[in-house]
């Protein structure tokens, strides 16, 4: 079988991560049901959610301006754009050099960016905490990131996902303390962006302990439901993330045919929902945090990945 | 080309002389339409004239020698690709002011202490640039102290703004004191004052150290390094708006210019340890600027703290720059270098267009406190908008241009490991961990400006009765958008340009434009090799905006598409009064929590009334400047003590400063014989 069209894997890339996304967040919140003794809904419940809000009316506030009603786009296309950019089940797609893993983190940030003004722009006081919040998680987060970057680039010369995956692939890598310390630190990262227990719950509606929910508590009707999307694809970009860079084998190499793609595709599905297991089974074993204990968590974060950065130049003398 | 320039800078002289004139002799309204028309005029030839030699690339510099100056040291200038780049930042920015101040000069209460300096004010900045002697570098350089100075006090009754001005005043002088100076020990003691001079012969040893000390104390305290940093946030917000821009948007750049040029150009190689010193002041600025932009409530001192933390942000660059040149890794020094004067471009645009922001809410509102505006994204919808873009570039997303100048910055930062020096290959990813910090605290800083100043409900009648400002206002807000986004999604249009000058300055060209400007190299940026790490602001803008396209043409064919309007739901308890809503100072609670306490000795006082008491209650929250005690403060008693000591001197009899005249004479004299 002859390599099939690299645009039309990108574009297939765009679908998968769309469609899979719903089904991670409802595996996550079955296991969890199931891991606290209750039964849990289906886990293609998201997908009725979203269909559902699609559904309802838009109730918006009197005062809301056109920000408000163009951000639930923005914040979705932006996040679904970032998540469609790392590489799943092949390598290379014909975008990837359009953004590397520093890119996809300004990608990240202009989407919280807009969600972040969205929740302020009603003028409620759930609102300003949500975004207020908000921006100190990710004011924490977003250099804890950049930190494992780093590390993975100063170790590989590069920040384009492709070239660090063929580098990993490419030689046997062996255990470096610097990658454990970057991979716990991007994992601490990536349960506080995409707004898990520890750091917040999505499933609360407990008024003095949401995050994100009260970011976005005045949306409703089809504004809700992208950026309820945009949610799991966060979640499914984090995941994938990991799952690519600390772990990509399996992945399909650029040239790839179509046994490679489907066994590509497995491997990134076997991943990911091993990851969302893990994740359940690490939420329901911990209890949540105080808003301002978030800070010693994220900061022992960016500590991890500097440590990382910095073993790695002890480890590598000139 | 020079002749261009220095006729447009004479232009704008003469505007300056002739502004007082015309406002007397005909009208104010001819005077305003004169210099600021004028100005943009001038502005607008002498940045043409300057792209053109840029990019043109007849001669690699020109020369002119001026019949002024001192009798044995006429004037000379120069031209060359580092002055042409901040000469096309001066008049770009400049020629955005003028047109702003078209119409923003309508709302200065006193136009003639407006109207004489503005056009003076550029004219000093597009001559620091040009000069190319000791003499005339520093008269330049004063000249646009002291006009710039001038504009701080047009609003001299204001209070608080005669201690900007002195502030400032005092910062200008130590500033200029420490570049005579500076000049003096590279002139060395029979040399000449010519910058060709001192190219030929830079000085080494000591000597080579305490000028560099010198140079970076007085361009570093006009552009705001940290610990030089407090005149800033007082100064520049005191002057109106079209003049803040200019001080923090382009004067700190002129400042950086002279460090350029000294640091790299004339000095030869001074060596990693000053690249090191500079990357050490712009972590700290970077984050010690971001970190009190975030606290502030006022529009323009928070606008001018974040200029602290992009001068650190550039320094860093200038820094990587330095040590990668030192160290022969031509290939990172061209990408650093590429990276701070890219940032001195795109902070220059931004940080002008958030001064203008800030002079429409002045103009609409009639205050610059955050906590008196809110809702006015429905009142200035344009600026609104216009606003967002700005906010956007500078808190470095992408698609705008302060994404792309950062991103080099950390591209460059990741090519440390192959640095010899072990003090550096610990420092540069520490630094690293700090830009990336101050990146996203810079989000932080943007999203409650932007959040508090135009979203959610008036909490002002004045807020509330606002209007949209005049159409030249809008038009300069809007050009400056609109080049934050294309130079955003088109780096190549600044990069392509600054090629040269980047070769100039480190001796080797960024390699992707090794082989000239192709079409890859236009819409990938990919600075170090292909196939290494690469961006493109093109291809990210167009397929985020299909994407969006087909979400939105996707959502609405799915979707059912009504609105309708209702009170806010806020959990159920939704309350009327504006002032339940978030503030300023409630948003930045938790970063000042986590951060504020440590930096800035944070303290929190809650004043309670008891049960049954009418008076409100108070939250007052203190911050302290720890740059201020430890050093100024200390600095202020050492010149009280000394002054106050002094003091008697002043009413001796003329027989006894005759003895003290006698005195020193003898005492330099005999230091004299000692010496021989």
């Amino acid at each position: 079988m002859n390599a099939t069209s690299p645009i039309l894997l990108q574009a297939l890339q765009f679908v998968l991560v769309l469609a899979v996304a719903p089904v991670i967040t409802g595996i996550s919140r079955k296991a969890r049901s199931r891991l606290l003794g209750r039964v849990g809904p289906s886990i293609f419940q998201p997908y009725r959610d979203i269909a559902k809000l699609l559904r309802k009316d838009v109730v918006m506030a009197e005062n809301a301006s056109w920000l408000y009603r163009v951000a639930p786009y923005l914040v979705f296309a932006l996040m679904w754009l970032a998540t469609a950019l790392v590489p799943a089940f092949v390598v290379r797609h014909p975008l990837s050099p359009a953004a590397d893993l520093i890119a996809l983190v300004g990608l990240l940030a202009s989407s919280r960016f807009l969600l972040a003004l969205a929740g302020m722009d009603v003028g409620t006081s759930f609102g300003g905490i949500g975004s207020s919040r908000e921006m100190m998680i990710s004011s924490l987060a977003e250099p804890a990131m950049l930190m494992v970057i780093f590390t993975m680039a100063m170790f590989v010369h590069t920040t384009s996902i492709p070239s660090i995956v063929d580098f990993v692939l490419g030689r046997p890598v062996g255990l470096r303390v610097s990658f454990a310390l970057a991979v716990i630190s991007l994992i601490m990262v990536g349960i506080a962006e995409t707004g898990r227990i520890p750091i917040d719950n999505p499933a609360t509606h407990l008024e003095l302990t949401m995050v994100h929910e009260a970011m976005v508590l005045e949306y409703s009707g089809r504004h809700l439901a992208l950026i309820e999307a945009a949610a799991m694809l966060k979640l499914l970009f984090y995941l994938s993330l990991i799952a690519v860079v600390f772990a990509p084998w399996g992945i399909a190499p650029a040239a790839a045919t179509g046994p490679q793609l489907a066994w590509g595709a497995a491997a990134w599905l076997g991943k990911i929902v091993a990851g969302t297991l893990a994740l359940a089974v690490f939420e329901v074993s911990i209890a949540k945090m105080r808003v301002f204990r978030v800070a010693e968590f994220l900061g022992g974060a960016l500590l991890l990945g500097l440590l990382g950065t910095i073993f790695l130049y002890v480890s590598q003398s000139p | 080309m020079l002749t261009a320039i220095l006729v447009a800078v004479a232009a704008l002289f003469c505007l300056g002389v002739l502004a007082p004139a015309v406002r007397a002799g005909a009208s104010g309204d001819i005077a305003h339409d004169l210099v600021y028309l004028g100005s943009a005029l001038a502005c607008l030839v002498a940045g043409s004239a300057a792209a053109w030699f840029l990019v043109g690339g007849q001669a690699a510099s020109l020369n002119a020698t001026l019949p002024m100056g001192l009798p044995w040291l006429p004037a000379q200038l120069r031209i060359d690709s580092l002055s042409a780049w901040f000469l096309i930042v001066v008049n770009v920015i400049g020629f955005a002011a003028s047109v702003y101040g078209k119409g923003y000069g309508r709302h200065v209460d006193e136009p003639g202490r407006v109207l004489p300096f503005f056009p003076a004010f550029l004219a000093g900045m597009n001559l620091v640039p040009l000069a190319d002697d000791a003499f005339t570098f520093l008269l330049s350089w004063e000249f646009m102290s002291v006009s710039s100075w001038l504009l701080v006090l047009a609003n001299h009754r204001q209070p608080g703004n005669a201690r900007a001005g002195m502030i400032y005043l005092v910062m200008a002088v130590f500033g200029g004191a420490c570049l005579l100076l500076a000049f003096g020990v590279l002139a060395g003691a029979e040399g000449t004052y010519y910058f060709a001079d001192m190219r030929a012969h830079p000085p080494t040893g000591w000597p080579a150290a305490i000028a560099l000390l010198l140079i970076v104390l007085g361009t570093g305290s006009k552009a705001g390094g940290v610990p030089l940093h407090a005149w800033l946030p007082i100064a520049h917000p005191a002057a109106p708006s079209h003049v803040s821009a200019l001080m923090s948007g382009v004067m700190t750049k002129v400042a950086l210019y002279g460090l350029i040029r000294v640091m790299f150009d004339l000095m030869g190689d001074p060596g990693w340890g000053w690249g090191a010193v500079l990357l050490a002041v712009g972590a700290v600025s970077a984050l010690y600027g971001i970190l009190s932009a975030l606290l502030q409530d006022d529009v323009k001192t928070m606008l001018a703290c974040s200029t602290i933390e992009n001068i650190g942000i550039i320094m860093i660059g200038l820094g990587l720059a330095q040590v990668f040149r030192v160290s022969g890794l031509g290939a990172l020094a061209a990408l650093a270098a590429t990276a701070a004067l890219l940032h001195v471009f795109n902070h220059a645009l931004m940080k002008t267009l958030m001064f203008f922001v800030a002079g429409a809410l002045q103009t609409a509102t009639g205050t610059r406190a955050l906590e008196r505006m809110g809702g006015l994204i429905q009142r200035l919808p344009i600026t609104a908008a216009l606003a967002l873009a700005g906010a956007a570039a500078i808190s470095a997303l992408p698609p705008f241009n302060g994404f792309v100048s950062e991103w080099m910055t950390f591209q460059a930062v990741l090519g440390s490991p192959q640095l010899a020096q072990w003090p550096l290959r610990f420092g540069v990813p520490v630094t690293g961990a700090v830009l990336a910090l101050a990146a996203a605290l810079a989000a932080a800083c943007f999203v409650r400006a932007y959040g508090i100043a135009f979203l959610g409900r008036p909490r002002s009648p004045e807020a509330a009765s606002a209007h949209e400002v005049d159409g030249w206002m809008r038009a300069a807000m809007a050009g400056l958008a609109a080049l934050c986004l294309a130079v955003g999604v088109l780096p190549m249009i600044a990069i392509l340009p600054l090629s040269q000058v980047v070769a100039d300055l480190v001796g080797s060209p960024l390699p992707a434009l090794a082989d000239g400007p192709t079409l890859s190299a236009w819409v990938w940026l990919a600075p170090l090799e292909q196939g290494y790490s690469s961006y493109s602001g093109l291809v990210v803008f167009l397929t985020a905006v299909i994407v969006t396209v087909s979400v939105v043409a996707g959502v609405h064919r799915l979707a059912n598409d009504r609105v309708r309007r209702g009170p806010p739901w806020d959990c159920g308890f939704p309350d009327p009064t504006a002032a339940a809503q978030y503030t300023a100072s409630s948003f930045a609670q938790p970063l000042r929590r986590v951060f504020g306490t440590l930096i800035f000795r944070a303290v929190e006082r809650v004043d309670m009334p008891e049960p049954g008491e009418t008076r409100p209650a108070r939250l007052e929250v203190r911050l302290t400047d720890p740059a201020w005690v430890a050093l100024y403060a200390p600095l202020i008693a050492a010149v009280g003590w000394i002054t106050e000591r002094a003091n008697p001197l002043q009413y001796l009899t003329i027989r006894r400063y005759l003895s003290l005249v006698f005195m020193a004479l003898i005492l330099l004299l005999s230091a004299v014989a000692l010496s021989r």
